[in-house]
This record gives C-alpha cells, structure tokens and sequence, in this order.
C-alpha cells in the first residue's frame, strides 16, 4: 500500500533528475571527430591579397595556433572580436583567419572597420574548407599544434572568461615545451 | 467534408512539390540515392531537420557536396563516412549499433516492456484485490433474492 505513493514520486523524482541535466546540456555543441586528428590541408588564397595564399603549412610553423573561422554577416563574430584584438596585441599565440562564405569586399571592409587581428585570413569563399574541417557554425575557433593536430575545437564566440578557462590551458601546455 | 479533405490533399501536394531537388543526375537510380541520403543526414545548424528539408547555408553546402560525390562514383557508405570523419555520428539519423548508441536502439522498447511490466503487475494486484473476499454463500442467495426483487 505504502509503495503506491512512494513509488510515483521515486518516478517523478528521477524524471526531474533527469530533464535537469537534459536542460543543462548545450545540444549546439557538437563534440567534433577531428580532435586529436591531423588538421585537414588546405590551399585558399588570402582574404587581403588575393595572389597569396594560406595553406596549413602556416599553422605548423608555430608550437601552438589558432585558427578561427569568422565572416563579416556573423553577428557573434562580432561580438568576440574586441577579445581577438587583445589576444593579438598580447602576442600570446599566432592567429589565423578562416574566411567562411563571405564575399571578399565584405570581408575586407570588416576588417578595415574594426581590426585585423589575424596573421593571415585565408578565403574559403564557397566553404569547402569549412566543410572539411567541420565548421557548422560561425565563430569557431580550433587550436592546433606543430604536428598539424587539432587539439581543441571551440564553438562561439571567445571572451576573456572562454579564454582562461578553455583554450588557455590547452595553450599553455602546448607552449610548455618551448617556452 | 469533402472541402476540408480537399484543402489536406492539397497541402500534402505542396509539401511532395517543395522536396523536389534542383540537382541534376545522369540516372533516376543516382537520384534516388540522393534523396535517401540526404534525408538521412542531420543538419547541423536546424538540428531537428535532415540536409534535404533545410536551407540553412551549411545544408545547401552538403546537398551540394553528396550531389558531386554521387556524380563522382563514390558509393553511399563513402559519402557517409565523408560526413561523419567531419561532423560526428550526430549527423546520423541511424547511428551505428554500439556500445554508446545501444539506449538509443533499444531505449524505447526496454521502457515499453518496462511501463507493460507496470500496468500488468496493477491489473493483476486489482483483480486479487477483488477476488479476495468472496461473497459466502448466503450472501449471494441474499443478492439474488434482491436482484429478483428488482424484476
């Protein structure tokens, strides 16, 4: 008799457990296969000057880099650039740009009105690159280290906070052994 | 009635009309294939609607994308893989069985046998419930007589 009452709230309990963690989930991140993979190549002229090029041998020169993907119709893009343009003043970690689906004056414009703070943006104007590497949504911000491997993949936009609790540390560590 | 049946036929007209590609194939076969995967796929971006049924930027992209790759000769289960070395198995609306898909496959019937299991045990505990206490036997003369009565 007694188990008749406990037995709807036991049930009731756990259902409120369980839609309490489903709410905390983020169903827009999704975790990406290429962590941990060998960073796919690419070839894509520069947004700036188009005769250049950017492929991936300009992230392996470095001990540790960043490529984050941005277009000038993206409005979170905006939103974490200030803190991309503080990232490159500190010279903390080399930054590329991965042009996604933007046209190239847009592109340009964007950067003349508020800043360039990457090394160098590659174009991936019909964003087969983006493809390649995954990009679902713009910004997306991958750290990958000398080997060419992505080591971290992070969705959304930067801010200082994002910064010092998830891509600095991964940073740091790769930095470890040069520094 | 017979209007309002209209108007639903006409709306499910509407929708075949809108799945309609704009692609291109060099056989019915090819096209087929095209729409099966592409509606097996998961867009990223409208995460409740496959690659064929949204036009988010990214979903246009991969109808593009599995449209070359069926021209090119690549087989469904290559394509497929293109994808999910890309995105992950969450593109997949049929993931593979595996140990961290196997909820997702047998979830729904494990709670079906369960909530049965429940309903059966109630139904049986209300059935002895009334059963328990027969009526003796003068108290069913007693209720015959009364229902007699009644006539």
């Amino acid at each position: 008799m007694k188990l008749r009452f406990i037995l709807p709230l036991v049930v009731f309990t756990a259902l409120i457990v369980l839609f309490a963690i489903g709410l905390n989930l983020n169903p827009r991140e999704v975790p990406s296969p290429l962590i941990d993979k060998p960073a796919p190549s690419f070839d894509l002229p520069q947004v700036q000057q188009a005769e250049l090029r950017l492929t991936r041998d300009a992230l392996t020169q470095h001990p540790v880099s960043l490529l984050n993907v941005w277009a000038s119709w993206c409005v979170a893009c905006r939103q974490e650039h200030p803190f991309l343009m503080e990232l490159a003043r500190s010279k903390e970690v080399p930054i590329y740009g991965l042009n996604y689906k933007d046209e190239r004056d847009d592109a340009v414009a964007w950067l003349q009105r508020f800043g360039d703070p990457y090394l160098v943006s590659g174009f991936d104007h019909d964003g087969r690159v983006g493809i390649d590497w995954g990009v679902y949504g713009v910004p997306e911000t991958f750290i990958v280290d000398a080997q060419g491997t992505i080591r971290y993949k992070h969705i959304g936009p930067l801010s200082p906070q994002v910064w010092k609790e998830k891509l600095e540390p991964v940073v740091r560590q790769l930095q470890g052994g040069v520094r | 009635m017979k209007y309002s049946l209209g108007v639903i036929l006409l709306l499910f007209s509407l929708a075949v009309q809108a799945s309609i590609s704009a692609y291109e194939f060099n056989t019915p076969e090819q096209e087929s294939r095209f729409n099966t995967l592409s509606q097996e796929l998961r867009c990223l971006v409208c995460q409740n609607q496959n690659i064929a049924d949204s036009n988010a930027g990214l979903a246009v992209d991969l109808r593009r994308q599995i449209h070359e790759m069926i021209l090119a000769g690549k087989t469904d289960q290559e394509i497929i893989e293109f994808m999910t070395q890309r995105y992950g198995e969450f593109v997949l609306y049929r993931p593979p069985m595996r140990a961290g898909t196997l909820l997702l496959w047998i979830g729904p019937f494990a709670l079906l046998i369960l909530g049965g299991g429940i309903m059966a045990w109630f139904v049986r505990q209300r059935v002895g419930a009334t059963q328990e206490n027969p009526l003796s036997k003068a108290e069913q003369k007693h209720l015959a007589d009364l229902l007699k009565d009644k006539k």
